[in-house]
């Protein structure tokens, strides 16, 4: 009998255990986007912008070119990178707390400006690194170190909505929202990323993923806990799908 | 340095003219007087040129796009005022860091705050004592004139490959505002092999490279730090400064950039009169020309420190001295124009004539 | 016989894996690693119960599963598809 390897590390993916926390997402996350620059060929051409928080170590684990940026600033430099060298490939990977508090004025004018760059973010609604602060992803109600008794819209407003901001500006050519809770959603965050990836290379303009994804240390939970909250809580207040696609023209005025 | 044409240009265009002769090819940049005509310039010249212009949406990102485009080894450039350089001062920090070149004008205003748009030198702490967090150091160049302007910027870019480290030049809205006569040039080609053992290009053929200020492991950032400090003592041999009639002067006035010019101004009249008085002027603030004020200290010289605030670079003298003689201080608050004949009287004061 | 191969010294014990295997057979072991996580396995004779669909690969966040799928005689192994290279004979 014959057999074939269906699955195994992808090369860009470096073989060594990661510092993440067990069942945290950032683990699936990196390897779709390993297996996402091997799929399209873009691993020997990428400069990466690495970001601040959990995630920071991303250079530890996708074995590319990789400079690292100051908490939020991860658009300016990638700004900068895709303007010395627009012939190579560029993207960031960003939290919630790095790309949507500290980091807003620079992933709103990159994404205005069309910057040729692609933008991977995960949203676990929390401050991972620093210990489990509420982020502006938090949901109301969901308690964290800095909001003990739960987010309340009147003092903390409501978390904010990053993928169908990113899609209202002129620069974005593909804004979407995918989980990585379920295979199904797995399928689809996959085609996602590679989509927000080809609008770059195709130099449509800028692309963006918003990754539902899980802190299970963080929000006190079991992994399997966690994953079913995405589902759950998230789900329901961050919908997923696609905000704007100039392929398609959806989302296009 | 400058062959070629003579333009009648502000200091704030020969910056960016001498940013262009040398290679710069990308420009990140954000409106503040009293500094936009190097944006403006820019936005015209660097399309021209093959390079790029973004105007960024704050001073932050702007320093943080010229951090960017460091990483990748092509010349960049930014360039701000007093507060917008506060606000360049992480990006600045992260680069002394990650060990990466690019120049970082400043065209010094008025402060603290707000203060004003006229000129002002309220900035020399933060431009030579490292604005940032963390214990690193920018080289600090300090033009006196549009020439300089020039020729300076020019340098800084090649300081910044050299050390692969932030290079500010520090100037001042007299300087920025003022027209001379400027000797340009043609672009310089840069070396295309500039940077190549440690640029981002993309790792094709070789192994990947991470450019990074983080350093987590037990002793790691301790060795960064080390290695850092001694590049920053290998760059005293790039010390450079003015020395006018100090040679039999009983008073030697130390002052940089537009002031040092002045005071030079100041010089010529008290000469004519037969008062024996120089000026020590100052062209590198970091490094600071220690070992050249000591050379005076010990020919029994008096010194005088003037400066547009109210006494920052005078400690340097009086570190530099180190008890071998004192300086007297005169500060011209920012606010005013200061003119030869403000600083006449405490020179000759300080002459005791 | 498609087959999954885990690399003991990775798994963290999120049993992430456990809940997608839609033969259920993935479970936790008695055994402990030495990172002093308890770690997944397929319990003793439930291998042939796998179909290769990799969906346990897929959600494990540290790339600690390999997957070995069947390839039924006659039925070509597409180029371009993972593994091509390395499709072999087994045992």
């Amino acid at each position: 009998m014959t057999e074939k390897i269906a699955f195994e590390r992808p090369k860009p993916l470096a073989d060594r255990a990661t510092h993440y926390c067990p069942g945290c997402s950032h683990g699936i996350v990196h390897r779709l986007v390993a297996e996402t620059l091997q799929d399209m060929d873009l691993v020997e051409n990428t400069i990466a912008v690495s970001a601040i928080g959990c995630s920071v170590f991303l250079y530890n684990y996708i074995m590319v070119d990789t400079v690292e940026a100051p908490h939020g600033r991860a658009p300016a430099v990638a700004t900068g990178v895709k303007r010395a060298r627009p012939d190579r490939f560029v993207f960031t990977y960003q939290g919630d707390g790095d790309l949507a508090s500290i980091g807003m004025a620079e992933i709103m004018h990159c994404a205005n400006r069309g910057e040729r760059v692609s933008v991977v973010f995960v949203n676990n609604t929390i401050y991972g690194m620093t210990g489990g602060q509420m982020a502006p992803t938090t949901l109301v109600g969901q308690k964290t170190t800095t909001c003990p008794s739960g987010r309340c819209r009147d003092s903390e407003g409501m978390p904010i909505r990053m993928a169908e901001i990113i899609a209202s500006l002129g620069g974005t050519a593909y804004a979407s929202r995918v989980a990585v809770d379920t295979i199904k959603h797995l399928n689809q965050a996959k085609k996602a990323l590679r989509k927000a990836f080809e609008v770059q290379v195709n130099g449509l303009g800028f692309g963006f993923v918003e990754f539902l994804a899980t802190c299970p240390t963080n929000w006190k939970m079991s992994s399997i806990d966690a994953n079913k909250r995405i589902a759950e809580e998230m789900i329901p207040y961050f919908p997923l799908g696609d905000f704007k696609d100039v392929t398609t023209g959806k989302g296009v005025c | 340095m400058s062959t070629g044409k003579k333009l009648f240009i502000k200091g704030n265009e020969a910056v960016a003219y001498g940013a262009l002769a040398a290679g710069c090819k990308c420009f990140f940049g954000y409106p503040i007087t009293p500094q936009n005509d190097i944006p403006e310039f820019m936005s015209k010249a660097m399309p021209k040129a093959g390079g790029q212009f973004v105007q960024a949406e704050s001073e932050v990102a702007a320093a943080n796009m010229l951090l960017g485009a460091a990483a990748c080894g092509v010349r960049a450039m930014t360039s701000s005022s007093s507060p917008g350089v506060s606000l360049k001062q992480e990006a600045i920090s992260y680069m002394a860091g990650s060990e990466l070149p690019g120049v970082i004008v400043n065209m010094n205003r008025g402060g603290p705050g707000l203060g004003d748009i006229g000129p002002s030198q309220g900035d020399y702490f933060q431009s030579v004592k490292g604005g940032g967090h963390g214990d690193y150091r920018t080289l600090v160049l300090a033009p006196g004139n549009c020439q300089e302007a020039y020729d300076l910027t020019m340098l800084a870019f090649d300081l910044a490959y050299k050390y692969t480290n932030p290079v500010l030049i520090l100037g001042d809205a007299i300087l920025g505002q003022m027209k001379e006569p400027v000797s340009v040039g043609e672009p310089i080609a840069v070396d295309e092999a500039e940077g190549g053992d440690w640029k981002l290009t993309g790792a094709k053929g070789r192994p990947y490279r991470i450019l990074k200020s983080l350093h987590l492991e037990e002793g790691s950032l301790a060795e960064h730090n080390l290695k850092l400090a001694a590049k920053y003592e290998s760059m005293r041999g790039e010390v450079r400064f003015e020395s006018f009639e100090t040679k039999d002067a009983e008073l030697v006035v130390v002052a940089y950039g537009s002031i040092g010019r002045i005071v030079k101004t100041v010089v010529r009249k008290l000469r004519q009169e037969g008062l024996k008085v120089g000026l020590f002027r100052p062209i590198t603030l970091y490094p600071y020309p220690s070992a050249a004020l000591v050379e005076l200290a010990q020919e029994g010289k008096r010194f005088l420190t003037v400066e547009h605030n109210m006494g920052q670079m005078i400690e340097d003298v009086r570190l530099s001295l180190c008890g071998l003689a004192d300086s007297a201080f005169f500060g011209f608050p920012p606010g005013n124009m200061p003119t030869p004949e403000d600083f006449e009287q405490p020179v000759r004061q300080a002459l005791g004539r | 016989m498609s087959r999954v191969v885990f690399l003991k010294e990775r798994c963290k014990g999120c049993l992430l894996c456990t809940q997608v295997c839609p033969k259920g057979i993935i479970a936790l072991s008695g055994e402990m690693n030495q990172q002093g996580y308890k770690i997944v396995e397929v319990a003793p004779g439930k291998m042939e119960q796998c179909t290769g669909c990799a969906s346990c690969a897929m959600i494990c966040p540290d790339t600690v599963i390999t997957v070995y799928k069947t390839v039924k005689p006659g039925q070509p192994v597409k180029p371009g598809e993972p593994g091509e290279e390395v499709a072999r004979v087994n045992g």
